[in-house]
């Protein structure tokens, strides 16, 4: 592992499993603005990527492009993705009309869809929960069953635009936790947006840096150092990941020779 | 309490509790109405007590308004005649079907204008220049195209309540939040699911604000229809007492569509809370 800043940047390990997400030269921009300028991204099945950024730099442009939801934008480039692919959004997005179980449950095909939808609630913990109304639960429960209704239909792909952002601290570690049972469980690849660097390390296979558009940095997360924060390969990606977003101690990084 | 502070932001109050046990709680000063009671008779009760002893006062002439229990009276002996249930029986008759077909109308029309542009684009126009003519002013109208029987004053009554069952639900339906859409879209909605799942249940608060509306208009123009042209109904035996000066029978007439007003806007609050009962509103 390397300690210094740009020891890390050699070209995405090709990943070993079939690719499940794949972005070539994806440009996307708001009127004039470019936001997305030329980006290539490949996610490999089961693999978790985080993707850090500050805010305004196109992070949640880029989950919206996988996600299908940019109909209205204009760009160009090539994005490439699985069959199945479930969305968490920062907010819970519960249909505050329909119940803790029909929220799971919705979208699913009969027959079983009630059952189903029951099995993914005990998952995350609220069996028993089913028929309280959204305005019922807390926050993180909120945000547990927005994890159950996305995990229901056995997504190939998992995208998460800070879905812990608006949680307390505490709860924020616990949904950690339960996002990676999740995960370990159900093996889809995962793209988790956030700009939050310990979040990305404790989470990730993979980190990638965006910056004005374009990817500033990508780095793989050992996974020795993911479990324990105090050695010192931890602290050295921090600080390596904190300069790629020119907020560290360490000089500015230089904008990382990636892609091409 | 700090000496320092003079006036506290949150006074704290000494409460007994039920149980015996203290109970000293700071408590923030209240905005919403309080808790849900059942409240509703007080004010009409008021009105019927200030009546009451005006008539029995002397202060209000017989002449000018009977008293209530001439009124009373009157009622009972309109019953035993049966008069007063054969009025009432198709004045109602007159109203329910108005408003049920009015109400369908202005859902079904609400719905293909707020969902698509090209409903949008033929519907809106028309039932806001329907909304800017007055109901009533299409009565002449109504009576050349289809005379003077109960078409005629159903169709008046449909027109009536269709424009605010329209104007509410569309504002309903276009108030849905954008990120509900987006859900739908990610979860795979076909466009059937995403009218059951999200675009009714999200529009049925705005369905209910108009239904209310609709209700009492479905009552005024059903007074106006049948004080123009009717030979029965509540409205025609009111008409009736006019001309041999039964101030009696007028007032009852009134009292019955206070009573049909009241109960309904009661019934469909009841159903309002019954399919809402997700919301978590000032209302309680």
């Amino acid at each position: 592992m390397a300690a210094h800043p740009g020891g890390l940047t050699a070209p995405a390990p090709a990943p070993t499993a079939p690719s499940a997400v794949s972005v070539r030269q994806l440009v996307r921009s708001f009127g004039t603005k470019t936001v997305l300028d030329g980006v290539d991204l490949d996610i490999g099945a089961g693999e978790f990527v985080a993707l850090l950024g500050p805010s305004g730099c196109g992070k949640s442009t880029l989950l919206r492009a996988l996600a299908g939801l940019d109909h209205e934008v204009s760009g160009s480039g090539v994005v490439s993705v699985p069959e199945r692919v479930s969305v968490v959004f920062q907010d819970s997005r519960l249909l505050p009309w329909d119940t803790v179980l029909g929220n799971v449950a919705l979208g699913l095909r009969k027959p079983d869809a009630g059952a189903r939808a029951r099995r993914a609630l005990a998952e995350v913990g609220l069996g028993g929960r089913e028929k309280a109304w959204p305005h019922q639960l807390s926050g993180g429960e909120q945000q547990r069953v927005a994890l159950a209704r996305s995990l229901v239909r056995e997504p190939q792909l998992l995208l998460a635009d800070e879905p812990f952002g608006a949680l307390d601290a505490l709860t924020r570690i616990r949904m950690h936790g339960l996002l990676q049972d999740l995960v370990a469980a159900h093996r889809p690849a995962v793209l988790l947006v956030t700009h939050d660097v310990d979040e990305a390390i404790a989470l990730a296979d993979r980190i990638v840096v965006l910056d004005r558009g374009r990817i500033a940095a990508i780095r793989p997360v050992p996974p020795e150092i993911r479990t324990s924060t105090d050695t010192s390969g931890h602290e050295s990606l921090r600080r390596d990941l904190l300069a790629a977003l020119g907020v560290g101690p360490a000089h500015p990084a230089e904008p990382a020779a990636v892609g091409h | 309490m700090s000496a320092v502070l003079d006036r506290p932001v949150l006074a704290p109050h000494q409460v007994q509790a039920a149980a015996g046990r203290q109970d000293v709680r700071p408590t923030a000063k209240r905005l919403g109405p309080g808790r849900r009671r059942r409240l509703a008779w007080v004010g009409p009760s008021a009105l019927l007590l200030l009546w009451s002893a005006s008539s029995a006062t002397g202060l209000l002439d017989p002449r000018i308004l009977s008293e209530p229990w001439t009124v009373v009276a009157t009622a009972g002996e309109l019953i035993a005649d049966g008069r007063l249930q054969e009025n009432l029986a198709i004045s109602a008759q007159r109203a329910g079907l108005g408003l049920v077909s009015g109400t369908l109308v202005g859902a079904v029309l609400a719905l293909l204008s707020g969902l698509s542009r090209v409903g949008e684009a033929l519907i809106d126009g028309p039932v806001q220049i329907k909304r800017a003519i007055p109901g009533l002013a299409l009565i002449p109208l109504l009576i050349l195209w289809f005379g003077i029987d109960e078409t005629m004053k159903v169709l008046t009554i449909t027109l009536g309540v269709l424009v605010p069952v329209y104007l509410q639900t569309h504002a309903g339906l276009r108030g849905i939040d954008l990120r509900f859409v987006e859900l739908a879209q990610t979860v795979g909605l076909g466009r059937a699911a995403f009218v059951r799942k999200v675009v009714l249940p999200g529009a049925l608060p705005g369905f209910f604000l108009g239904l209310r509306f609709a209700v009492t208009g479905a009552w005024v123009s059903l007074v106006v229809v049948e004080q123009i042209n009717a030979t029965s109904g509540i409205g025609y035996m009111m008409e009736l007492a006019r001309t041999y000066g039964q101030t009696n029978i007028i007032v009852l007439g009134l009292a019955v569509y206070g009573i049909l007003g009241l109960l309904s806007d009661a019934i469909v609050r009841f159903i309002e809370r019954k399919a809402l009962s997700w919301q978590r509103t000032l209302a309680g």
